[in-house]
């Protein structure tokens, strides 16, 4: 190998790990949510509602096959998607810490598939004009669906906000509760700079602007206040987690870990 | 999911109710006998409508009430693929619920009140979903045998007299059978597994059999529903005749699977070209009917907890909804 390969090769090897993180942040993000939508299967509401969150799961599963299997396949190391969600423990995990939190009530879970949504949406959307066409294939895909997720989700959270007294006290406190873990949403480090420099994410601050603007419309429309943006001490997206992730972990991997290299 | 023939072990029901005039009734009959369909806004017998209100809000509760046993396992799937799967499945049991409620309300009952008689214990759903899911082979067994005793008994139904009920059916035995061949899948994997795993899912199956041939319903001979239900093609079949087809299907596909099944007496009659299955104890089905399965408690509280949390957010829907129309008309 020449030095001006070897020279080359090291940025791309740094490039290569970046892709890989990213792609696993989104991947772990979807499936975390997913499976905490799916504990509500059985237990919402209504009848409607349950086919609804039964749905968002549904596709949030979804997404994350896709994107674990290719994060898979970019690590090299013939991981699948079932050995990337099952055997990793919670520090291995890069989801957004908002996708972790428990589901609380009907409200609190609206709020947090609204917020994820929200965010999907700008992402999704951007990561279509992808460089990395694999990545841009997910993307317009997982796309259609967050539409009609956001449309679920804000649709409750007027819903809810305009509905009874008690309806807006607790969607209200969800709001609240949840804000904290918006910061994390658009908090971008190197590797979303490498991934902004080589065209194949979108740059964060141009998506936050415009999930900012949304929300701002969604919660005049649902009569909610804003609240003021708070510091965060989760990176769950560099792996630092709430205290949540273990358990939802726990549940979902036991039988793998349980049964080690058994085929289900 | 499906109902067991439950309505057996009620009253015979009152054919002509006073007041309903013999010509009506001979006309109902020969439509019926003729294989036409009744709509909901012909002219029905009480009894029949009331039979029917029973059998399909019964199906109903049994199909969202069936959501919880296997809904326990959506966060512990032991695969993606499964765990897509399984959602995809216990949604399939939601929505036939809901065909069937709307089914139902074409009688002239509302789903709330329907439900509020399941919530109170009033009304009954299949036995079946009152035993639990411990294992992971417990959801393909559920899979396996219940939804495809389900469908030995739904696709009757697909023919049955009354037209939205029938319809009903037909959309749902579709998705049955998807649902029957994942269970088998699950069953087949496991049986081709670790030892462990052929275990899990010879114990599923000593788990579910029983409950399964029992799911449809006691035999003719104490059956006191049956001669009415077939004259109004509600029924088409007999419960044990039902049982046999089940049974028949069944037995081959243990045996492709390798699993013994748990009846001792159970042999295969060259004269009448059928398996022949030991006597079944009539005694644990009617246990769990009246309230003393392993799970009763647990299965309805779960639909009490869900429908009490849940209040709010159906009030605040309906505020919305009020307040909504009050502005359009403002504005108008
Ligand atoms: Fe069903
Ligand atoms: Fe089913």
């Amino acid at each position: 190998m020449s030095r001006a390969v070897a020279a080359a090769a090291r940025p791309d090897r740094a490039l290569h790990e970046a892709l890989l993180r990213y792609v696993l942040r989104l991947g772990d993000t979807s499936l975390v949510l997913g499976q905490r939508l799916g504990e509500w299967v059985g237990h919402a509401p209504t009848l409607e509602e349950d086919l609804g969150l039964a749905n968002l799961a549904l596709d949030l599963i979804g997404q994350a096959r896709l994107l674990l299997t290719y994060a898979g396949e970019i690590e090299g190391r013939e991981r699948d998607e079932d050995a990337l969600a099952y055997l990793r423990d919670a520090p291995e995990f890069f989801n957004l810490a908002l996708a972790e939190q428990p589901n609380g009530d009907f409200g609190c879970t609206i709020v947090r598939q609204w917020l994820m949504d929200s965010w999907q949406l700008e992402i999704y959307t951007s990561l279509q004009e992808s460089t990395d066409s694999r990545l841009a294939a997910i993307a317009a895909k997982a796309l259609k669906e967050t539409r009609y997720h956001y449309r679920f989700s804000s649709g409750w959270l007027v819903r809810l906000g305009d509905g009874t007294a008690e309806s807006h006290e607790r969607v209200q406190r969800a709001v609240d509760e949840l804000w904290r873990f918006t910061g994390e949403l658009f908090a971008a480090d190197e590797v979303d700079e490498r991934m902004v420099a080589v065209g194949i994410a979108p740059p964060l601050s141009t998506a936050e602007a415009h999930w900012s603007a949304r929300v701002d419309e969604d919660l005049r429309a649902a009569s909610l206040k804003r609240p003021a943006a708070q510091p965060y001490p989760w990176h769950g997206k560099r792996g630092v987690h709430t205290e949540h992730l273990g358990y939802v972990l726990a549940e979902m991997q036991h039988l793998q870990r349980t049964y080690p290299g058994a085929r289900w | 999911m499906y109902t067991q023939a439950l309505d057996t072990h009620g009253k015979e029901p009152v054919v002509a109710a006073a007041g309903e005039s013999a010509a009506h009734a001979a006309r109902f009959q020969s439509r019926v006998d003729a294989d036409e369909k009744i709509e909901p806004k012909d002219w029905m017998p009480d009894a029949y409508r009331q039979t029917l209100i029973r059998q399909i809000s019964q199906h109903a509760h049994s199909e969202i009430v069936g959501m919880l046993p296997e809904g326990n396992w959506i966060t512990r799937a032991p695969s993606l693929r499964r765990k897509a799967v399984l959602i995809a499945k216990v949604q399939d049991e939601g929505g036939h619920g809901m065909y069937l409620y709307s089914a139902a309300e074409t009688l002239g009952v509302t789903r709330d009140h329907l439900f509020e008689q399941l919530l109170s214990g009033a009304a009954k759903y299949s036995s079946i979903f009152n035993y639990p899911t411990l294992t992971w082979a417990d959801v393909g067994a559920i899979g396996w045998l219940v939804d495809g005793a389900a469908i030995m008994n739904q696709i009757p139904i697909c023919r049955c007299s009354y037209g939205p009920y029938a319809r009903a059916m037909v959309r749902i035995c579709k998705e049955e059978s998807f649902h029957q061949r994942q269970g088998f899948e699950i069953m087949l994997t496991l049986a081709q597994g670790t030892a462990a795993q052929r275990l899990m899912a010879q114990e599923a199956l000593n788990h579910w059999w029983w409950p399964s041939v029992m799911m449809f319903g006691p035999s003719d001979a104490d059956s006191k529903h049956t001669a009415q239900s077939m004259r109004w093609k509600i029924k088409r079949f007999s419960n044990d005749e039902l049982r046999q087809k089940f049974i028949d299907v069944t037995v081959p596909q243990a045996h492709f699977l390798g699993l013994t099944i748990p009846d001792a007496q159970l042999r295969w009659d060259e004269a009448t070209q059928h398996y022949i299955g030991g006597p079944i104890d009539w005694s644990e089905f009617n246990a769990v009917l009246k309230g003393n399965g392993p799970c009763n408690r647990e299965r309805l509280q779960a639909r009490r907890t869900a429908w009490e949390a849940g209040r709010w957010v159906r009030e605040a829907a309906s505020a919305h909804a009020e307040k909504l129309a009050a502005r359009t008309t403002q504005a108008a």
